[in-house]
């Protein structure tokens, strides 16, 4: 059994920027949730979800012993705090944007 | 054997405009040996060599001297040392600034450095490579304003061994302003890769104050923070070893628990396994965070190994001009309203006016920050803020986008009110790298 849920009720996130290039980190608040986020939350998923926003290269990196996930996407800021005419030239709401992705869960 | 008294040191500011009330509750209560003061964003530098070259005795934070006096007389009763790079792209003249202050507040023998040699605007030329699709600084196109390599702690040590009261800088990379007093403190040697990484490590939860202590991370429901309205800034109690307790004053707002400090550790970071400093290649990726009581979290095995070679440098250009513009529509139908005054704008701007220049369009209420990521939803909001904003290379041009918008009062659909336009000069930055060899960083020193 499994169900769906906002990948905001079982994580949490913090965005950053430098030059063009945004990161933002996700955490699951439990270890018992952190590999299903890790197995769906992927460099390809947030591809396709958001090809709009995210059309550079995306490199996931791993911590799992602090049930945490680094996401580095290039070329995903409009050019950057200095050039972009996004109102959010930072990226600061970025975190938000990947905590509205769904992940199936198993029922424990 | 005894243990070495930990080495107490505080933030006083994570970014060029924060709170003043925190750093003088930290200062006041905070028991500090010293406390970092970081101010500098790729923008205020910019800002900061316009500033001085229309005057030679400008180019250091705005804040400065309102900072210096709310804090430095307590600095100065309670032997805390100040750091700061709140010398931005003038330190010299800010040090000349700071022993003012403190003469004007009776403090009298206050020994004051400036830390320059971060301006490397002479060994940029049309030629530099910049870190962008194999471009030079020729091939930008626009007029250069000014170019900064990022010191690191080696830049502040020789001031600290001199044993100043505050010390100044101009570009120092934010967590060497914080390792400098940690190596001073603990006599750590230059190539002692795995503590300068551990050092490092703590100058990065640090450097951002409050975003370690419930700032920029409070979510309603989820993730609740305690007296946020008054969050205090950071102290970290580090050790001999480079491990460290980062906490708060009790009495200040905020919260420091394993989820803040986790979030602020991969803040900014993209492979954790190499954070570059001019200090180190700092390794973040085993460091284990444990909170230890209520407000205190334990970080201990971050390393690292061996610093680069070559200096990041952020070279500034002329970036004309942000112009932005905005027009409210509400009730029903709003947001027909405000999507026929965008094309309007749209039409106007482009066609009549030939303006070539990047424009963008927002509907904020509906479809802003994350632009089309999402769908318009089909439920009607009904209350919408046309936003367009125009990087415009000129004055002219950019006074062209507001009269426009502000037109649409009487010449747009129906019921659109509250316009406001504002016209913001712009920078635009790019790196580039220099072999450490060509930076000789520099000391000045002042007494009040």
């Amino acid at each position: 059994m499994s169900r769906s849920v906002p990948l905001r009720s079982i994580a949490h996130a913090r965005a950053g920027d430098k030059g063009n290039r945004s990161n933002v980190s996700v955490f699951a608040f439990s270890g018992h949730h952190y590999p299903m986020i890790k197995a769906q939350v992927t460099s390809d998923r947030l591809k396709q979800e958001f090809p709009h926003l995210l059309k550079g290269r995306i490199e996931r990196f791993e911590v799992d012993h602090l049930h945490g996930l680094n996401f580095v996407m290039d070329e995903a800021l409009e050019g950057g705090v200095n050039e972009s005419l996004n109102l959010d030239s930072h990226g600061k709401s970025w975190s938000f944007l990947l905590l509205g992705l769904t992940i199936e869960i198993e029922k424990s | 054997m005894t243990k070495a008294k930990p080495f107490r040191l505080g933030t006083g500011a994570g970014f060029s405009a924060d709170r003043l009330d925190p750093a003088v509750e930290l200062v006041q209560h905070g028991e500090l040996d010293a406390i970092v003061f970081e101010c500098i964003g790729e923008r205020t530098l910019a800002f900061g060599h316009r500033d001085r070259l229309a005057n030679p005795k400008a180019g250091y934070n705005p804040l400065f001297e309102r900072r210096l006096r709310a804090v430095l007389p307590l600095c100065i009763k309670n032997g805390t040392k100040l750091i700061t790079n709140m010398g931005v792209a003038n330190p010299n003249a800010a040090v000349g600034k700071a022993a003012e202050v403190a003469r004007d507040l009776g403090l009298r023998g206050c020994k004051i450095g400036a830390v320059a040699g971060d301006d490397v605007t002479d060994l940029i030329g049309p030629d530099t490579e910049i870190d962008r699709d194999g471009m030079t600084v020729a091939d930008v196109g626009r007029p250069m304003v000014g170019a900064n390599a990022y010191l690191g702690a080696d830049a502040i040590l020789p001031a600290l061994e001199k044993d100043l009261d505050v010390v100044i800088t101009g570009r120092v990379a934010d967590p060497s302003l914080f390792l400098a007093p940690i190596c001073h403190a603990f006599d750590w040697q230059d190539d002692d890769w795995p503590k300068l990484g551990a050092g490092t490590l703590v100058g990065h939860l640090m450097e951002c104050a409050a975003q370690v202590t419930g700032g920029y991370f409070a979510d309603p429901g989820i993730k609740d923070v305690t007296n946020l309205a008054y969050v205090g800034f950071p102290i970290a109690e580090i050790d001999e070893d480079g491990s460290a307790v980062i906490t708060k004053i009790e009495r200040a707002g905020g919260l420091v628990n394993e989820l803040t400090v986790k979030e602020q550790m991969l803040y900014e970071v993209h492979d954790p396994c190499a954070y570059v400093t001019p200090d180190v290649t700092a390794d973040f990726s085993q460091t284990l965070i444990d909170e230890i009581a209520i407000d205190r979290v334990r970080v201990q095995a971050a390393s690292g190994t061996k610093r680069p070679e070559k200096l990041k440098v952020t070279v500034a250009f002329d970036g004309g001009f942000l112009a932005e513009a905005g027009i409210s529509y509400a009730g029903t139908g709003a947001s027909g309203r405000a999507m026929l005054a965008r094309d309007i704008l749209q039409e106007r701007m482009t066609r009549l006016h030939g303006c070539h220049a990047p424009l963008r369009f927002d509907l904020i209420g509906l479809n802003s920050l994350h632009g089309n990521a999402k769908d318009i939803p089909d439920d009607p909001v009904e209350d919408i803020r046309l936003r367009a904003s125009l990087r415009a290379s000129n004055q002219e041009q950019a006074q062209l986008l507001l009269w426009e918008v502000e037109a649409l009062l009487c010449c747009g659909p129906a019921g659109g009110g509250g316009y406001r336009g504002q016209i913001t000069p712009s920078v635009i930055t790019y790196s580039a790298f220099l072999d450490r060899k060509q930076i000789k960083p520099s000391l000045e020193i002042i007494e009040s």
